[in-house]
């Protein structure tokens, strides 16, 4: 399946753009994603945190992604 | 309805934030409000930029709001942040909290700002003469 992964911050930044899109065995989950991701991004463990969003939610690491789920990388935030 | 949530492209007003949380039944409105700041560090700063994942910001300051209601005995909340290019002196963030009595006032605020900090997905980047940062992003 194709995931669509938005990227915001400094994650933005390390993938240079704001959307990437993914090609990924159908069951995969968020801690796979990760693992993808660092491995071909390697700047991403330089990071004090990466978390993922699915669906405007933090997600936990066991989660089985769909093809049809908004994405979203979450370096650490800054707000306020 | 006394949650009042905003993410916002132009300036805050907290005097909206007071009007907003005010009312007869309440005796305390603690207000918090934090500001752009000159530098970091002592590196001066030309300005700030937020960024937000603006669905889940506003989902993520609603349950900060949610949260404090069950904890608080709060008459109404307002958040209000602003995303954009900041600069020096432009308020980031406001936050109001109304209740009865001044202590649950003071709490509340402090517990929604300092969640705020922890998990709205809201990224700041500071910019400087001689480059740019995003803050908190390494260690």
């Amino acid at each position: 399946m194709q995931l669509t992964i938005l990227a915001f911050g400094i994650a933005k930044d390390i993938l240079g753009r704001r959307e990437l899109q993914l090609e990924v065995p159908d069951d995969t989950t968020v801690r796979d994603l990760k693992d993808r991701l660092l491995e071909r991004y390697p700047e991403f463990s330089r990071l004090v945190s990466l978390a993922i969003a699915v669906n405007s939610e933090y997600s936990a690491e066991d989660v089985l992604l769909q093809e049809r789920d908004e994405i979203a990388l979450i370096p650490p935030v800054s707000g306020g | 309805m006394k949650i009042d949530i905003q993410l916002k492209h132009g300036s805050l007003s907290p005097q909206q934030c007071i009007d907003w949380v005010s009312s007869p039944r309440v005796g305390g409105i603690d207000v918090f409000v934090g500001t752009v700041r000159e530098q970091t560090q002592g590196r001066p700063v030309l300005y700030l930029d937020f960024e937000a994942y603006e669905p889940m910001a506003v989902a993520e300051m609603r349950k900060i709001a949610e949260t404090a209601c069950e904890r608080w005995p709060i008459e109404r909340i307002a958040i209000h942040h602003r995303v954009g290019k900041l600069e020096i002196g432009d308020l980031a963030v406001v936050i109001a909290v109304s209740t009865p009595h001044r202590k649950a006032a003071f709490d509340a605020c402090q517990y929604a700002i300092d969640t705020l900090k922890k998990t709205v997905p809201i990224w700041k980047k500071e910019v400087f003469t001689d480059g740019e940062v995003w803050v908190a992003a390494h260690p």
